[in-house]
């Protein structure tokens, strides 16, 4: 049996079990707890064996090529896998603690486990309609995760998301529809064979710039992210952290993804656009965080600057940039998940993330606050963190195009980040409570659950940050990938 | 028939976006299904609309022989359709529950009250 579709099978089965298991909600932990340590190895093995052979392919039912969906995995996507899967373990084992029981027995744990097949689904398709088929799994999945609970204050951002991501999807298929009409087929491989032999480039870049809008929306990138601050903040913060990790990075791998396949000839027309969108996209992102006085709002609007950072490293369009891009997108997703949890705590402790009425959390909590520290100094990019190594070697590839009107920018937004996490440190951690209400402490029950996920995100960034030389070597050698779609279009076909 | 079809497309997107743009939530879905609907003639479209032969194998051939209409729009339409459906489902209980809990379908009144709670 070829080892490609455990990915989509275990949590496909997980999410069955566990709408059987109505309302046994300890058997529906253990078993989605089980599933996605399976599926950590499954994604584990597939990147060392991806890593060795290149590329991993399955044909669906042994169709033909241009007919059949085929799944494809190369380096890229199986780190991808990985560093997802990591991080839903402990966003999960934070969840038991995070969400009311009453909440959790809502089928929680099935959307859960259909959340992560869908996003494991975008990871690994190799053809153009089945990524928009997962694309709405993920969505769909997300909708109602967003709402779960129904608290009247979830309800204008869910409107938001919903009917711009729609939006979003509409586009999609439109481009699909148009892609399928100039080159007949719908497997990305295909499609960039045809495109490459094929010199009449008519409805190509019209194609492309739909495509570019609609995953510009799905990964928040400058005029598309409105969705996002109005959303982000209201579920429950398991839920916040799992789609701040996941879900805008599916955006930015589809737009990898199609844009270094299927676009490759048009690469100078949308290099310039991407590189324009990067830009405004990181500053405007970090001065909408500036000016958020509320944690989870703040981190995450800060998602939208520091996907600008990822969408710089595609626009720079050298293998270092696409290298430096994909570190910083794994960087991110560990780091940005863990002061989600974080902010969880905080509000725990002091009963809200409103930053004009925490305080003294240093002093009753000085480990949360040692914690907190390395997360957001990563996140800022300070030596010898991993965002810093991330950061690097982004600069670096700005440096060496002689583009450094965007190092400045990136430099600059660096600086704003670093402001960002130092309010939340004074305002959370270091001045006085204003009130004289009380900090909270945990129950010695909960307590594990909710600090065992933070250590575990922690130790990884850390050890990305200390021991990130094997990580790189594999962001490089998926940029080699990514650079070279010959050998992408020669594998799924030859296989 | 394929000018036909895109003037259609075109007429339903400038409706949809038009409807999309009003205040009330119950045109938001109208403008949602509206989308839809167009995207799905694109797709329908795109293999070109002819009145050949649907493509089904006749019962002692192996092969299909002649003009026959490209088979993977229609397959693409009708997952399209579906999908489709689920998303207005939801997207109708979601309204009518910010609805009752937020005693407005005005888009202009729905702009801080996540932090007035």
């Amino acid at each position: 049996m070829n080892s490609l579709v455990l990915p989509l099978a275990i949590p496909l089965v997980a999410s069955l079990l566990c709408l059987i298991l109505k309302t046994d909600l300890v058997k529906q932990r253990v078993i989605s707890g089980l599933t996605l340590c399976i599926n950590f190895v499954v994604a584990t093995f597939l990147l060392k064996s991806a890593s060795e052979q290149g590329y991993l392919t399955l044909r669906a039912g042994g169709w033909a090529n241009d007919v059949g969906i085929v799944l494809v995995a190369d380096v890229f996507s199986c780190m991808m896998l990985c560093v997802t899967s990591l991080v839903s373990i402990t966003v999960l084992f934070f969840s038991f603690s995070d969400i009311e029981s009453r909440i959790q027995s809502r089928s929680f744990f099935a959307l859960f486990n259909f959340l992560i097949l869908g996003v494991n689904g975008a990871f690994l398709t190799g053809d153009i309609f089945n990524l928009f088929v997962w694309f709405e799994i993920m969505l769909l999945t997300s909708f109602i995760l967003l709402v779960i609970g129904r608290k009247p204050e979830q309800m204008e951002g869910a409107v938001k998301y919903v009917v711009l991501n729609l939006f979003s999807s509409f586009l999609f298929l439109v481009a699909v529809g148009i892609l399928y009409a100039k080159v007949g087929s719908l497997n990305l491989a295909d499609i960039a064979r045809k495109v490459y032999l094929d010199s009449n480039s008519d409805l190509m870049t019209t194609t492309g710039v739909i495509l570019l809008v609609s995953f510009g929306f799905k990964a928040a990138i400058f005029p598309f992210f409105f969705w996002l601050p109005a959303s982000y903040h209201t579920p429950p913060t398991a839920i916040s952290a799992l789609f701040a990790s996941l879900l805008t990075k599916v955006g930015v791998y589809a737009l990898f993804r199609v844009f270094m396949l299927v676009f490759m000839p048009h690469t100078n027309f949308f290099q310039s656009i991407l590189l324009v969108l990067a830009c405004l996209t990181m500053v405007i992102g970090v001065l909408l965080a500036a000016s958020q006085f509320e944690i989870k709002k703040i981190l995450s609007v800060h998602i939208v600057s520091q996907i600008g950072y990822m969408i710089l490293g595609l626009a720079i369009f050298t293998p270092i940039a696409i290298a430096g891009a994909i570190f910083y997108v794994v960087h991110n997703i560990l780091v940005k998940t863990n002061l989600f949890l974080i902010s969880g705590i905080v509000e725990r402790k002091s009963g809200t993330t409103d930053l004009s009425k925490t305080g003294d959390l240093y002093k009753y909590a000085p480990f949360l606050s040692i914690l907190f520290c390395l997360s957001a100094f990563s996140l800022a990019g300070i030596p010898p963190l991993s965002g810093f190594w991330a950061k690097l070697s982004l600069l670096k590839a700005t440096v060496e195009s002689d583009m450094y009107f965007s190092l400045f920018v990136a430099l600059g937004v660096g600086v704003i980040t670093l402001y960002s996490m130092t309010k939340i440190w004074s305002f959370a951690f270091w001045n006085k409570k204003p009130d004289e209400s009380e900090t909270k402490e945990i129950s010695q029950k909960e307590a594990p659950f909710l600090y065992i996920p933070v250590i575990a995100l922690t130790v990884a960034s850390l050890l990305l940050g200390l021991y990130g030389n094997a990580i790189f070597e594999l962001c490089i050698q998926s940029a080699e990938q990514l650079m070279d779609p010959w050998s992408y279009i020669n594998a799924v076909e030859g296989s | 028939m394929e000018s036909l079809l895109a003037v259609l497309a075109g007429v339903l997107v400038a409706t949809g976006i038009f409807c999309l743009l009003q205040r009330s939530l119950a045109r938001l879905v109208i403008g949602i299904i509206l989308l839809g609907q167009a995207a799905n003639i694109v797709i329908f479209s795109a293999a070109g609309v002819s009145t050949s032969n649907p493509a089904i194998i006749p019962g002692a051939a192996k092969t299909l022989s002649g003009e026959y209409a490209d088979p993977i729009p229609q397959a693409i339409v009708l997952t399209a359709i579906v999908i489709g459906f689920g998303f207005t489902a939801f997207l109708l209980a979601l309204l009518h529950r910010s609805y009752k809990s937020l005693k407005t379908d005005d888009i202009e009144e729905m702009k801080n009250t996540d932090t007035e709670i």
